[in-house]
C-alpha cells in the first residue's frame, strides 16, 4: 500500500482523531452526532483500517550520507575510505634530488649555468714593467734585423736561427751537465757494482795458502768507440786526483800512421772518457804534472811536443811545438815534467829517436826549448865529407829522472845502452851501461831506492841495476819482448812487466828473486800485444794497456803488496826507510854471489 | 747636478713616451682585445696622474660595451690573483710603469 495513502490515513485519523477531539470539544459545546467524512478521504476497509503500521523514529537523519572520509587523528592518516573514484593515474619514478640522473636533469633543463671561470695570478712591479719592455724592444730589434737581413740574404738568416735553436739547446743542457755526469756516475757505478766493490773490498783469501804467489783480479775495461784501430801508447796517472789517468794512443807501427787520441778515464765513470783530445799524429808519451795536476805534456810520432790544459775549454793543445820552435824530428819516445825552473815556469824534457834530448819550457804562453844532450855512439865516428868528424847520434828511446838528485837522468837508446847523464853537462855522459841487446824500451828509477833501477827491453830481458855497478844486478828472462815495466809505489821490490804475448808479470824480490810471483794472462796469445803497465799511486790496482785500444784495470791480491812484517814490540816504520832498507838487505845478499857469477 | 737630475728626467720622459702599451696576458677575442686596450691606453692618458678616474671610466665604459660586473685594477707596483670569466680577462703595461688589469666576474 503506497506510502502515502497510509500516511494519509495516518493523518486522516489524526485528523480524525483531531476533528473528534476538536469535535468532541466541539461536541462538549455542540453535542455532534457520527463521523463525518470528507468527500475525497480514501475508502479502506475496515480489516485495513485495523491494521497497525509501526514507525519507529530515530535520532539519526536518514538521508545523510553513510560513507563520509574521516581523518583519524590518532593515526595521522584518513582512514575509513570506502568509497573512491580513481579520476586520474600516472607511472612515475622517484629521483635523490643530489643524484647524477637528477643533476642531468637539471643541466638539461632548466636552470642557466654560470659561465665558465679562471683563476690568473701576476706580480706588477717596476723591474718586472721595465724587464718585459726590454724585451719587447730586443724582440723588435731582432725582427728589424731579420727583415733587412732577409731581402739580402736567406742562408745565413737560416744558419742564424739554426744556431740560436742550438745555443739555447746548448744553455739547456750545460745547465744540467753537472747533474747529469752525477747521475751518469751513478748509474755506471751501479752497473758495474759487483766491480766496484771488488776493487774496493775484494782480498783474495787464497794467498795464504799460496805464500809464494799472487793473484791479479780483472777489474774494469775501458774502451773508446773512437780508438779503434789505435794501441795504447802510454798511461798516466794523475798525482792529485787518483782515480783519474791518462790513455795516450796512437800506433807503433811505422806504416800505419794515423790520428791520435789523448783520453782521461774516470774510475768513477768506467764507460766513457771524461776527456778526449783527438789529435793529428799518433802519441807516443804522456806526462802528468805533479802539482799542476791539469797540465799535461804529450809527445807525439811525428816529433811534436804539445801541453793540454784540461782547465781550458777546447780540444786543441795549449801549446805545440812546430818545425819552426825546434820540433823532433823524430818520435818522441818519453815526456817527463820537472820542478819549476828559476823563473817559476813550467818545463819538461824530452827524447826522441833523433838522439836529441830537448828541454821545453813554457814562457808566457810559449814553449821554448833547448837542447840538453844529444846521444851519440861512443866511440863510433864517421867520416863525413872534408874529412869532418861527425859523430853518428843515437836514438834515444827512454829516459827517467832521479827522483831525489835532480839533475840526474838515464836515457835508454835504441843500440841497448843506458846511458847515465847529468842537465848540466851536454856533451858527456856520466856513465854507460851496456844494457840490452835491442832497443831499451824503459827505463825506470826505483821510487824509493836511489841506486837501483830498472830496464826493459825487446830481446826479452828485464834488469834491475845499481847505478854505482857497471852490471845488472838481477836479470829476468820473460820469453817474449817486454813492453813497459814500472816499479810499484809502495814497495821498493814489488814491480810489474808486460809482455807482448798478453801477460803481466808481478815481481816481488822479497819474495822470490828468479820468478815472477803472478804471471796472469791478461790476454789471449794470439789476440793482442800489452804495451804499457801502470800503477795507481794509492789504490792496489794497475792498468794494462794493449795494442787494441783496451785498458785493463787489474787489483793486486795481497800476496803481491806485502809489506815487512813488523817484529812484535816494534812500530812499522813507514814508508822509504824500511823500503830503502829491504833492498839494501837484498842487494847485500846478492853483492857477493853476484860478484861470482858476474 | 742640475744637469744630471734634468738628464734623468728626460730620459724618464722619455722612456715613457716611447714604451708602448705592451700587453702581458689575455685570452680575449682579438677584437676585444684591441677595443679594451685603446680604451685603457685612452683612459691612462687622459687621468695620467689619476688612476682611480682611469679605472673608473674604463671599467664603465666596459660595461656600457660588454655587459655587467667589470673590474678594473691600475697601478705600479702589486700582486694580484683573481678569478675571472675565461675570455674576460686582459692584463697589460704601459707607459713604462703601470700596470692595468682588466676582467669580468659576475
Amino acid at each position: 500500500m503506497p506510502v502515502t495513502d497510509k500516511s494519509v490515513a495516518a493523518s486522516v485519523r489524526k485528523d480524525d482523531e483531531e476533528r473528534v477531539d476538536t469535535v468532541d470539544r466541539w461536541d462538549e459545546s455542540h453535542h455532534g452526532k457520527g463521523l463525518i467524512k470528507p468527500p475525497d478521504q480514501l475508502e479502506l476497509t475496515e480489516a485495513e483500517l485495523k491494521e497497525e503500521f509501526t514507525r519507529i523514529l530515530t535520532a539519526n537523519n536518514p538521508h545523510a550520507p553513510a560513507n563520509i572520509v574521516l581523518y583519524n587523528s590518532k593515526r595521522y592518516r584518513h582512514a575509513s575510505v570506502t568509497q573512491m573514484i580513481v579520476h586520474f593515474v600516472v607511472e612515475g619514478s622517484l629521483l635523490h634530488q643530489d643524484s647524477d640522473e637528477a643533476r642531468r636533469q637539471k643541466q638539461i633543463g632548466c636552470q642557466p649555468e654560470p659561465p665558465p671561470r679562471s683563476n690568473f695570478s701576476s706580480l706588477a712591479n717596476q723591474w718586472v714593467i721595465y724587464d718585459a719592455y726590454m724585451e719587447e724592444l730586443q724582440k723588435q730589434e731582432r725582427n728589424k734585423e731579420k727583415q733587412k737581413a732577409a731581402p739580402s740574404k736567406k742562408d745565413p738568416d737560416n744558419t742564424k736561427r739554426a744556431v740560436v735553436s742550438t745555443d739555447s739547446h746548448g744553455h739547456d743542457i750545460s745547465k744540467v751537465r753537472k747533474a747529469v755526469k752525477i747521475i751518469e756516475r751513478m748509474v755506471n757505478q751501479n752497473t758495474f757494482d759487483e766491480i766496484a766493490q771488488d776493487f774496493k773490498y775484494y782480498e783474495d783469501d787464497s794467498d795464504e795458502f799460496r805464500a809464494q804467489e799472487g793473484t791479479l783480479l780483472p777489474l774494469w775495461k775501458f774502451q773508446y768507440d773512437q780508438a779503434k784501430g789505435l794501441s795504447v801508447t802510454a798511461l798516466c796517472w794523475n798525482k792529485k786526483y787518483q782515480d783519474l789517468f791518462a790513455v795516450g794512443m796512437g800506433s807503433y807501427d811505422f806504416n800505419k800512421q794515423e790520428h791520435g787520441l789523448l783520453v782521461f778515464y774516470s774510475l768513477k765513470n768506467t764507460a766513457f772518457p771524461e776527456y778526449s783530445y783527438p789529435t793529428k799524429s799518433g802519441i807516443l808519451c804522456i806526462d802528468i804534472h805533479e802539482q799542476h795536476s791539469y797540465l799535461v805534456a804529450v809527445g807525439f810520432y811525428d816529433g811534436c811536443v804539445a801541453v793540454y790544459n784540461l782547465n781550458k775549454e777546447g780540444m786543441d793543445a795549449v801549446h805545440k811545438s812546430t818545425a819552426k820552435t825546434g820540433k823532433h824530428t823524430d818520435p818522441v819516445w818519453q815526456v817527463r815534467w820537472q820542478k819549476d825552473d828559476l823563473d817559476n815556469n813550467h818545463n819538461f824534457y824530452s827524447v826522441s829517436s833523433d838522439g836529441r834530448v830537448a828541454s821545453w819550457t813554457l814562457v808566457k804562453n810559449e814553449l821554448v826549448f833547448t837542447d840538453v844532450i844529444k846521444l851519440s855512439l861512443n866511440g863510433a865516428m864517421s867520416e863525413g865529407t872534408e874529412g869532418s868528424q861527425q859523430p853518428i847520434i843515437a836514438c834515444g828511446t827512454a829516459f827517467d829522472f832521479h827522483k831525489e838528485i835532480d839533475y840526474l837522468f838515464l836515457v835508454g837508446t835504441g843500440e841497448g845502452k843506458i846511458h847515465k847523464c847529468s842537465k848540466t853537462y851536454s856533451s858527456h855522459f856520466l856513465e854507460t851501461y851496456v844494457a840490452h841487446s835491442m832497443a831499451v824500451d824503459a827505463v825506470k828509477w826505483n821510487h824509493f831506492h836511489p841506486k837501483v833501477f830498472i830496464s826493459c827491453s825487446s830481446d826479452w830481458t828485464i834488469k834491475i841495476w845499481d847505478h854505482t855497478i857497471n852490471t845488472p844486478i838481477f836479470t829476468f828472462d820473460l820469453n817474449a819482448a817486454v813492453g813497459d815495466v814500472s816499479w810499484s809505489p809502495y814497495s821498493s821490490t814489488v814491480f810489474s812487466a808486460v809482455t807482448i804475448d798478453g801477460t803481466v808479470h808481478v815481481f816481488d824480490l822479497n819474495i822470490n828473486k828468479y820468478e815472477a810471483i803472478c804471471q796472469p794472462a791478461v790476454m789471449a796469445k794470439k789476440k793482442g800485444k800489452l804495451t804499457r803497465v801502470e800503477f795507481n799511486p794509492i789504490h792496489p790496482i794497475i792498468i794494462v794497456g794493449d795494442d787494441r785500444g783496451y785498458v785493463t784495470s787489474l787489483k793486486l791480491s795481497p800476496n803481491l803488496r806485502k809489506k815487512p812484517k813488523a817484529k812484535k814490540g816494534q812500530e812499522l816504520a813507514t814508508g822509504p826507510e824500511v823500503e830503502v832498507a829491504k833492498m839494501d838487505k837484498l842487494l847485500s845478499l846478492l853483492q857477493q854471489p853476484e860478484n861470482s857469477t858476474a | 747636478m742640475a744637469g744630471t737630475g734634468e738628464g734623468k728626467k728626460e730620459e724618464a720622459d722619455y722612456k715613457r713616451l716611447h714604451c708602448f702599451p705592451l700587453i702581458r696576458e689575455t685570452d680575449m677575442p682579438e677584437e676585444m682585445k684591441v677595443e679594451t686596450m685603446e680604451l685603457c691606453v685612452t683612459a691612462c692618458e687622459k687621468f695620467a696622474t689619476n688612476n682611480e678616474s682611469a679605472a673608473k671610466m674604463i671599467k664603465e665604459s666596459m660595461d656600457k660595451k660588454f655587459g655587467s660586473s667589470w673590474h678594473v685594477v691600475i697601478g705600479e707596483g702589486f700582486g694580484l690573483e683573481v678569478t675571472h670569466e675565461v675570455k674576460n680577462m686582459l692584463y697589460m703595461f704601459f707607459g713604462g710603469s703601470l700596470a692595468v688589469c682588466v676582467w669580468r666576474c659576475s
